[in-house]
């Protein structure tokens, strides 16, 4: 390869600026791959695939207080987790859960993103201001939750609306009899997740070529309904079906939010959440507790592949 | 071309990048600073982060005044300190000692050190029952460095007001709380979650929670009636629920949201600053006519980490401060929240525990007080806890839910006790 064609493409001063060209940088592309992913592949190494070979080692082991354990079990930590009522339980919990909280999310980020995308002035504003919340940690937002907004006392803001109209103190997050931890659970989790969704809508929504719509109108479909229907919906479909698919992993991983606020409870627990009273927090059963986290893999990867062959993520013809 | 890369490496090159290598060591060692050095004489203690002002201060200032080694502290404000405590002993960042509750799992998997030498010469002087609770096989696994009854704080002026007297039976207790509900003041509180009075409902309904030789001992009639009132009292709305802090802390008393709480010893001096006079204690009362009223002496104790780096040095600043120096001790009980010195010679002389309501949080103490039993690990605790969970906020049969804790206990008790 030569750099002097290229360098003599290039205007004059910019070649005077750097005495020295820096060709280490643009010699050989084997070389910049290795330099721009590698820091990234050995972190992914050390810090992902590693803990997932220990964990795998870990579960067919009697890990006890330990990480560095010596007693075989075979498929014995297995057999615990998938016969454990309250883990298997959650698994089907969550499976609700996300069947309820993946499509609020996006229909709630995606009606946002229209919004803010139709607005003549404060677009930026707006658009901001709807994003902030997902720079905000899920620990913080779920301890103003907890503390402020569904306090159980008479001067949280939830009871104190409440008391306006004569209705008695509700324990949001105590009593689990009607079960208002989850209005909290998925007020905080919509607060917390659409903004970024809607960003990634918005991008999307700006990138449907205006020509569309002028043969939509010219063709006879009428604004509002009908054009969104057969020509922003079908346009979105690429996002959406990554917005669902990121969507669903988080569901399946939520543990910050369900942890602040429901504390010393048997309900309302993510499997991950499940996995850490279990095994992994003060029982310290690390083997039983990879067990359980190599399962919830394998469930999260399942449902991934099988959500990829329904909605057509990832296949070459999908793009707009 | 990648050869001739190397030439590039010019003066102001290598200069650049030794820098930005220094720059990025001293980071490095920011982050690193957990007072450890290869010497020896550095060590690190874990405290969970007390709520009384001037606790972490006074336990630093204790470390200082230690001439044989730097002891640096780490105090940990997260509502578990045992998961924190667990998960940083199994790393290369453990604490050397650390506080906690003693616990025989942390003794059978080589945790904890033995600490019999440290203690024998005084163990005379140290209540006996703080000595059963921390010795296994005849080894003292642990010093004690406070004991702190937990029991019941009530307003006197809102007893008076709504005619109520102190409850001695759990029914009572039910009935004061309807009472004492008003528009603005819940009659009773014993924290959200309710697992503070888990271990004082099990006594009081005349059970244990294991057997002299670890059998399950908690599963009686007595507990289930237990918990059936529980629930007859999660619901009857005269309980404080959701409060912003939990059991431990006096704030929901001292605020006047309830008349009643559950709370701890060490919270005498701040209920006695905001309350004056206007407050009495008394102990969780009996659950069934079988039953007795009764106390939980929790507290804190020392434990030396056995896989630690300097076990030994560890040992020594142990005995210098929870041994040999006794004004440290004393006022560790003593200035900010009130605790028992578990040592006879200090709780004699600790003038403060002897009048007024701490003279009373004593006598409960020896009166009706059960103190730890090793045998009951953080594991079956949580699964105790999930019977709370489970029948009193839950409205599931407490018999189901004891059998599932029997399930969790058993399987722990195997891997325990064979």
């Amino acid at each position: 390869m030569s750099t002097t064609t290229r360098d003599l493409a290039r205007p004059a001063p910019a070649k005077a600026s750097s005495a020295k060209p820096r060709r280490g940088l643009r010699g050989s592309p084997t070389l910049n791959f290795w330099l721009f992913t590698g820091p990234f592949l050995i972190g992914l190494a050390i810090f992902v695939y590693a803990p997932i070979l220990w964990s795998l080692w870990l579960s067919f082991f009697e890990a006890r207080f330990t990480v560095t354990p010596d007693k075989f079990v075979g498929f014995d930590n297995y057999t615990y987790m998938l016969t454990n009522d309250d883990f298997v339980g959650s698994l089907g919990t969550f499976t609700v859960f996300a069947a309820f909280i993946v499509p609020t999310t996006w229909a709630l980020s995606l009606g946002l993103a229209l919004l803010v995308n139709r607005m003549r002035f404060m677009r930026a504003f707006f658009r901001s201001v709807f994003f902030l919340p997902t720079a905000c940690s899920y620990v913080a937002a779920a301890l103003i939750w907890k503390m402020s907004i569904f306090s159980g006392v008479r001067f949280g803001l939830m009871n104190t609306v409440l008391g306006w109209f004569g209705i008695d103190n509700i324990a949001w997050l105590i009593d689990p009899n009607p079960p208002w931890y989850w209005l909290v659970i998925v007020t905080a989790r919509l607060w917390l997740q659409s903004g970024f969704y809607m960003i990634l809508f918005i991008a999307a929504l700006q990138n449907i070529p205006d020509e569309l719509y002028e043969a939509a109108a010219l063709d006879g479909a009428k604004p509002g309904w009908q054009t969104f229907r057969h020509i922003t919906l079908p346009q979105l479909r690429a996002t959406s079906t990554a917005v669902i698919l990121l969507l669903l992993i988080a569901a399946y991983q939520a543990f910050d939010e369900f942890f602040n606020l429901l504390s010393k409870t048997t309900w309302g627990r993510p499997p991950l959440v499940e996995l850490y009273y279990k095994a992994l927090g003060e029982s310290q059963d690390y083997g039983a507790g990879s067990a359980g986290a190599l399962i919830l893999t394998v469930l999260i990867c399942a449902v991934t592949l099988l959500q990829g062959k329904i909605m057509g993520f990832g296949r070459g013809d999908e793009s707009k | 071309m990648s050869a001739s890369s190397n030439t590039n490496w010019d003066r102001r090159t290598v200069l650049r990048a030794a820098m930005g290598l220094a720059a990025a060591g001293g980071l490095a060692a920011c982050g690193g600073n957990t007072g450890r050095s290869s010497s020896g004489d550095s060590l690190v203690q874990m405290f969970h982060a007390y709520g009384e002002a001037g606790t972490e201060q006074a336990i630093k200032r204790y470390a200082k005044a230690y001439k044989d080694a730097n002891v640096t502290t780490q105090w940990i404000t997260s509502a578990d300190y045992e998961s924190k405590l667990f998960s940083s002993l199994l790393t290369d960042n453990a604490p050397d000692l650390f506080e906690f509750h003693p616990q025989i799992q942390m003794v059978k998997s080589g945790q904890v050190a033995d600490l019999t030498d440290l203690i024998d010469p005084v163990k005379d002087d140290f209540n006996p029952a703080d000595i059963k609770s921390h010795t296994v096989d005849g080894k003292i696994y642990g010093v004690r460095m406070i004991d702190d009854p937990q029991f019941f704080f009530y307003r006197k002026s809102m007893l008076e007001k709504a005619k109520v007297e102190v409850p001695t039976t759990f029914d009572e207790l039910m009935e004061a709380a309807a009472k004492l509900t008003t528009g603005k003041v819940k009659g009773l509180y014993m924290g959200n979650d309710l697992h503070s009075v888990n271990d004082t409902l099990i006594w009081s309904s005349g059970a244990e929670h294991l057997t002299a030789d670890n059998k399950i001992a908690y599963h009686t009639d007595g507990v289930v009636e237990g918990l059936k009132k529980m629930r007859k009292l999660f619901t009857s709305g005269d309980l404080l629920l959701g409060a912003p802090t939990e059991s431990w802390d006096p704030s929901s008393f001292i605020q006047g949201l309830c008349a009643i709480q559950f709370c701890g010893m060490w919270a005498m001096p701040a209920i006695q600053d905001a309350l004056g006079d206007d407050w009495g204690v008394f102990p969780f009362p009996k659950v069934t006519d079988s039953g007795k009223p009764s106390v939980y002496n929790g507290g804190w104790s020392m434990f030396v980490n056995a896989k630690g780096k300097n076990v030994d040095a560890a040992k020594e600043y142990v005995k210098w401060l929870w041994i040999d120096q006794k004004k440290y001790q004393e006022d560790w009980a003593t200035s900010y929240g009130f605790h028992i010195p578990p040592r006879a010679s200090l709780a004699e002389s600790a003038t403060k525990l002897k009048s007024g309501n701490a003279a009373e949080g004593v006598k409960l103490f020896n009166e009706f007080g059960h103190f730890d039993n090793i045998g009951w690990t953080q594991a079956m605790r949580t699964s105790f806890e999930d019977v709370f969970a489970n029948c009193v906020r839950k409205n599931m049969d407490p018999e189901a839910a004891l059998d599932k804790c029997d399930t969790a206990v058993e399987r722990e008790l195997k891997k325990l006790f064979g």
